[in-house]
């Protein structure tokens, strides 16, 4: 009984979702299959393709040759109605959250108030932006006030619900100790929450932001005014000169933006 | 003085069905001054029990009283009324991190004042005069305004200690104190804690995983096991036997050994450093 056990010498990673043979074989064939079938009913017509891409190069062209200026009046005015709607969206969004997200927070509320407050981050996050503001515009009329109505809105839904995950998150000796120490609740959120979710908090306030302005170009195709509803006329006048320099003016805000909250928040860590 | 009587604690009973018992008819009282260090294995209760006198673990039934008040009894404004009266020291310290010592010491004031003057900082002249003789008393009067986490464990125990005792507590509950430090820096917690205690005549029971530190630092100790009180004594009268019935079989002595090393260790260099300074 002394001599060495054999031991394998190879070793392959075992199944891990579907340990069925058979499956494994079937799954990847069935949904090339599916893919053949989807294919074949989207009715690609060849001759509306070239038509297509003819005005395709037409855009192009326009992108190539931004006119900023026999539209300036009305881009400039576009862009601070989409400014303005931004800002105010996101500052009344996350004055809405903060209290939505504390009590969708499992671990600071009582079930009851906990179950409204997810419902209504879920309303909020279940109606897409377009869709509040065709409903938004249909109440208030056309212009940035529906807009902001609707960012503010859909803020709500991504803020709070970020927020509360992050309060859930928190370390719970820390909240433990401050509640030891016979603070009140409104206390506990004070010292025990906020200084654990605060850096958080502020990012997300800031990348809510620069997706608010990028949904602000979005939403006034449908008429909820801002940028988006020049670019709109301007694409409805085939003046894709016009639609070009917008496109251009909106892109450089959003990398903007994107540089400014990226090294804000690394410098608020 | 605290008095415990018939204390019990059952997990998971909603709908009556009957859970784990993590504290049985624990019945003991902890006089003035006295440092009460509560030993058993994982899971024998001694978190469930701590956590009872402060109400972070609501309790099954029997009575707790400090002075005249039944802590398992109180509600709302009354309870916090309680907690502040009683101090706590964690075993991970929970201080608030992103907080500076400063907020985490003043934080112990939460009790005693109003939300606005919490949440605008600005918490009574004695209270902030109060929080820096304690942050010199634990040795850290040169880091108030240093943000918690930027402190070594060591020190993060003496900023939890210094929380503590700003609530001008009638009793500290300390839980594990020493269980992330190193053998020497637990000492010196330890030393520390006693030393307050004795300064101030202020009882405590002390959860505690190590058996020797125990030894060294309790006035007296309770054995529990599975929830119930199987030891109650002085520290000399905890020998291997009672040892073995609290914990299971393990080899004793060679711990006692160990832990005279340390302190050994710990003597020597203390000589070597009052050597090496003279």
């Amino acid at each position: 009984m002394n001599h060495a056990r054999q031991y394998p010498r190879h070793w392959r990673r075992p199944p891990q979702i579907i340990t069925d043979r058979r499956w494994r074989r079937i799954l990847p064939l069935a949904i090339l299959a599916y893919l053949i079938l989807a294919l074949g009913s989207l009715e690609i017509d060849g001759a509306r393709l070239i038509e297509g891409l003819e005005r395709g190069a037409r855009f192009a062209h326009g992108f190539l040759q931004p006119d900023f200026t026999s539209r300036w009046g009305d881009i400039r005015q576009g862009l601070i109605e989409s400014l303005t709607m931004t800002l105010t969206a996101t500052v009344v969004g996350i004055l809405v959250s903060v209290p939505i997200g504390i009590g969708a927070a499992r671990n600071l509320v009582p079930r009851p108030i906990y179950l409204v407050c997810r419902s209504i981050i879920a309303v909020s996050r279940s109606l897409q932006e377009i869709i509040i503001a065709i409903f938004l515009v249909a109440m208030f009329g056309f212009g940035p006030f529906a807009g902001f109505v609707t960012l503010a809105f859909a803020s709500i839904g991504f803020l709070a619900k970020l927020l509360a995950d992050d309060i859930e998150e928190i370390d719970a000796s820390q909240a433990e100790a401050i509640r030891a120490t016979g603070a009140s609740w409104w206390q506990l959120i004070h010292y025990a929450v906020q200084p654990q979710v605060m850096p958080r908090l502020l990012g997300l306030s800031l990348y809510r932001l620069d997706i608010n302005f990028r949904e602000s170009a979005v939403i006034g195709i449908v008429g909820a005014g801002g940028i988006g509803a020049t670019l709109n006329t301007a694409i409805d006048r085939y003046e894709y000169d016009s639609a070009g320099a917008i496109l251009l003016i909106v892109i450089a805000i959003v990398m903007l933006a994107e540089y400014a909250s990226s090294y804000l928040r690394k410098t608020l860590q | 003085m605290l008095s415990i009587d018939r204390l019990s604690k059952t997990y998971g009973t909603q709908g009556g069905a009957s859970g784990d018992t993590a504290l049985n008819n624990v019945t003991f009282q902890v006089p003035q001054g006295q440092v009460l260090g509560l030993i058993g294995p994982s899971g024998a209760g001694k978190s469930t029990l701590i956590r009872c006198i402060n109400r972070l673990v609501e309790p099954s039934s029997g009575t707790i009283r400090l002075g005249e008040t039944d802590l398992a009894a109180v509600r709302g404004r009354d309870l916090r009324r309680a907690r502040r009266r009683i101090g706590m020291i964690f075993q991970e310290y929970a201080l608030v991190e992103r907080l500076t010592v400063m907020e985490n010491v003043l934080s112990g004031r939460l009790g005693y004042v109003p939300f606005w003057c919490s949440f605008t900082r600005r918490f009574p002249g004695h209270d902030i005069e109060n929080a820096y003789r304690l942050l010199d008393r634990v040795g850290l009067l040169d880091h108030a305004d240093k943000r918690a986490d930027a402190l070594s464990g060591g020190q993060r125990q003496r900023v939890g200690i210094a929380r503590a005792l700003s609530q001008e507590p009638e009793l500290l509950l300390v839980d594990e104190p020493t269980a992330s430090l190193d053998p020497r820096t637990s000492r010196q917690i330890m030393r520390l804690i006693s030393e307050i205690c004795r300064e101030r005549e202020l009882p405590a029971i002390v959860n505690i995983h190590d058996v020797p530190l125990a030894q060294q630092f309790m006035h007296r100790i309770v054995g529990l096991r599975r929830g119930e009180m199987v030891f109650d004594g002085a520290p000399d009268d905890l020998d291997d036997a009672m040892l073995t019935e609290i914990y299971g079989a393990e080899d004793w002595t060679a711990m006692r050994q160990e832990h005279e090393d340390d302190t050994t260790a710990e003597q020597d260099t203390r000589l070597q450093l009052a050597g090496g300074a003279g």
